[in-house]
């Protein structure tokens, strides 16, 4: 994993995994699908790609394909220009 | 005493008899819903037809018969009776995600006399210790992965006594926690059900007012009648069906429709224990060849982003019906599945309170795109003057949306809170809380909700719970919550916050201000949106004019300010 995969791997890990839940988050892991982030708590992890990439996400591009995994997020991230990891 | 009006004779004569008669229910007689959806079918001969095909997000699929259905409630119901040492009249919690043992769970409490108290297994800590406070809850169900909240709770919780876990494997339990093992646990063949009166209490969901913490919505078994009878007669099911319900049993459509309906009737339903896409979804549809779908607007605008391409990808052949519940289907959305699915999602409307659908657009009813349709039969609508609390006679004009309190499935009260429950009815009407109208040909419009209450992707979310919340948050010194409008969940919360002193308004606070929404309440309750402001809109007397922030919102006139304090 590079780095923004590292930093949205443990966002993930930190935020949204319950603290029973022995599940190893992987590059491939379905993070919505697999109900870990829900379409409701995508939201505040798009703020934290806006903040800590620099970009701004429409919300065309904000959809559960896009934020299915570690890396559908940061492949969006790179599309997008994002910088990060900054800050 | 219950402002609910039931007579004896109208299981005797009329539509609500015709449902206790396919029911083999007779008025004095008991009634039990757990006995209904498993027993009684294994009676007609339906043992060796499935009743569940479950999968999960991984793949993993699981096949039940009715028979199934009926040993292994027998099982936890025995289980939770005689090892857990729970009785009859005790609420007991299901915290789990849509896994088998919520759903033979649901049943096997009903069965052994207990009250169901299912919750969202997303609900965060403040969300699950307030319900199962209010509701003296004495057991909860659960899986490890949600045990670590259960535990939390439980500290501040003296009635709470057993806390059982369905998948604890080689975890370490400790005092008052228990391990269910279902499938590796002897079957209990013959369990004698308790022979519940009608209006012994069944299930108990939490929904949420303006003002005040959520209330417990009170059940009874007699809601059989009304969930039965409409998912045969709107949802259209039929014994050759397969069924998915893709709503959460921790909401009231999860369980009316997602549990008691279908399997009332002997359909067999296919669950799906995963979280939203559009492929897998489509997916599963086909690989079960579901026939009738019972979804939500929110989900089917997400399905709409995707494209009608996408689905016609899928073999969807088999489904011959759909419907939706929880907010108003757009006409978009109508037209976009015709296209997509070759016949039209019908909207029906109904809330946590009445139990069962009671206004729809019924199968072979002409559809008008965007309308809530008709009253079901025997169930009395109609739109009130909010001035005079009498009916609306004039075509098209807004008025309080209420109903005839003489339905079976209607819940009979609030949870330890009557006296909220008595101020829903004026002039023997029941209020619903939200506001429509009705065309010269009969059927009725949704107009919004009359209160402060956010109707966030078909839930609702009460503004008081937020606020309370935030005001948890070291940072903010007063906030208020309330609907912002959304392409695809209708509403979704936006938050006002007031910092204190000292602090700044910033990118990382906002993100932290939302996540601990979240984790605390929910997701669902977690503001989409925060702004932050140097003061709220209040009254003379000090109280947060909330639709003056959600008139802005809408833009939509505020209307009357002349109760407005000045700046």
């Amino acid at each position: 994993m590079n780095e923004l995969q590292k930093l949205v791997r443990d966002y993930v890990v930190r935020e949204y995994l319950e603290e029973g839940d022995t599940r190893e988050i992987g590059l491939d892991t379905p993070l919505i699908s697999g109900g870990i982030v829900d379409s409701f708590s995508m939201v505040s992890l798009k703020r934290f790609l806006e903040k800590k990439c620099a970009l701004q996400i429409p919300d065309a591009e904000a959809t559960p394909a896009a934020f299915d995994s570690v890396r559908t997020i940061v492949e969006l991230v790179d599309r997008l220009g994002g910088k990060g990891p900054v800050g | 005493m219950s402002p609910v009006l039931l007579e004896k004779d109208q299981f005797v004569h009329g539509i609500w008899a015709e449902s206790a008669r396919d029911l083999e229910w007779q008025p004095g007689r008991p009634l039990n819903i757990g006995w209904q959806c498993s027993d009684r079918l294994c009676r007609l001969g339906l043992g060796e037809k499935p009743a569940l095909l479950w999968e999960d997000h991984q793949g993993n699929a699981r096949r039940y018969t009715f028979d199934d259905l009926r040993v292994l409630t027998n099982t936890m119901a025995a289980y939770l009776r005689d090892e857990a040492g729970l009785h009859p009249g005790e609420r007991i919690c299901l915290f789990l995600d849509r896994v088998p043992e919520l759903y033979f769970g649901f049943l096997a409490i009903l069965k052994m006399g207990g009250i169901v108290q299912p919750l969202f297994s997303a609900f965060g800590d403040d969300s699950l210790w307030t319900r199962l406070d209010n509701a003296g809850t004495a057991a909860v169900i659960t899986q490890r992965k949600h045990l670590g909240k259960v535990r939390r709770a439980r500290e501040r919780l003296p009635e709470l006594r057993t806390v059982v876990v369905v998948d604890a494997g080689d975890l370490a339990l400790g005092p008052g926690e228990l391990a269910l093992d279902l499938e590796r646990r002897e079957r209990v063949e013959r369990f004698a059900g308790l022979a519940t009166d009608p209006e012994t209490p069944s299930v108990l969901h939490y929904t949420s007012g303006t003002t005040g913490q959520p209330k417990g919505a009170q059940h009874v078994h007699l809601s059989v009648l009304g969930q039965a009878l409409t998912a045969r007669r709107v949802l259209d099911l039929g014994p050759d069906d397969v069924y998915w319900c893709n709503a959460d049993p921790g909401w009231v459509t999860g369980t009316s429709y997602g549990i008691i309906g279908p399997w009332a009737n002997g359909v067999t339903q296919a669950v799906l224990d995963a979280g939203f896409q559009s492929d897998r979804w489509y997916a599963f549809l086909e690989k079960y060849r579901v026939t009738v779908w019972y979804s939500a607007p929110t989900a089917i605008r997400l399905l709409m982003r995707d494209g009608t391409e996408l689905a016609r990808r899928y073999d969807l052949s088999a489904l011959r019906h759909l419907a939706s519940v929880g907010e108003p289907l757009n006409p978009e959305a109508v037209i976009w599945s015709r296209e997509a699915f070759g016949r039209p999602f019908l909207d029906t409307y109904w809330q946590t309170e009445t139990g069962a659908i009671v206004i729809a657009n019924l199968p072979g009813m002409e559809v008008k795109p965007g309308s809530m349709g008709k009253p079901f039969p025997g169930v009395t609508a109609a739109v009130l003057d909010a001035r005079t609390g009498e009916p609306v006679t004039a075509p098209g004009r807004a008025g309080l949306l209420a109903l005839r309190p003489d339905f079976p499935s209607l819940i009979r009260s609030y949870w330890r809170n009557p006296d909220a429950f008595a101020a829903k009815f004026r002039n023997g009407w029941y209020l619903t809380g939200d506001r429509a109208s009705i065309d010269a040909d009969g059927y009725f419009w949704f107009v919004g909700r009359d209160d402060d209450v956010i109707n966030t992707g078909g839930h609702l979310v009460g503004p008081f719970e937020i606020e309370s919340a935030m005001l948890e948050h070291p940072a903010v010194a007063e906030s208020a919550a309330v609907a912002k409008p959304d392409a695809v969940n209708m509403e979704v919360v936006k938050a006002f916050v007031v910092l204190k002193p000292g602090h700044a308004p910033n990118d990382d606070l906002e993100l932290e201000i939302m996540n601990t929404l979240r984790r605390r309440l929910s997701p669902l309750a977690m503001p989409q949106e925060i702004a932050f402001v140097p003061s709220l809109p209040k009254t003379r007397s000090g109280k947060i004019m909330r639709r003056v922030l959600r008139a802005q919102e809408w833009g939509e006139p505020v209307g009357d300010l002349s109760t407005m304090m000045e700046e």
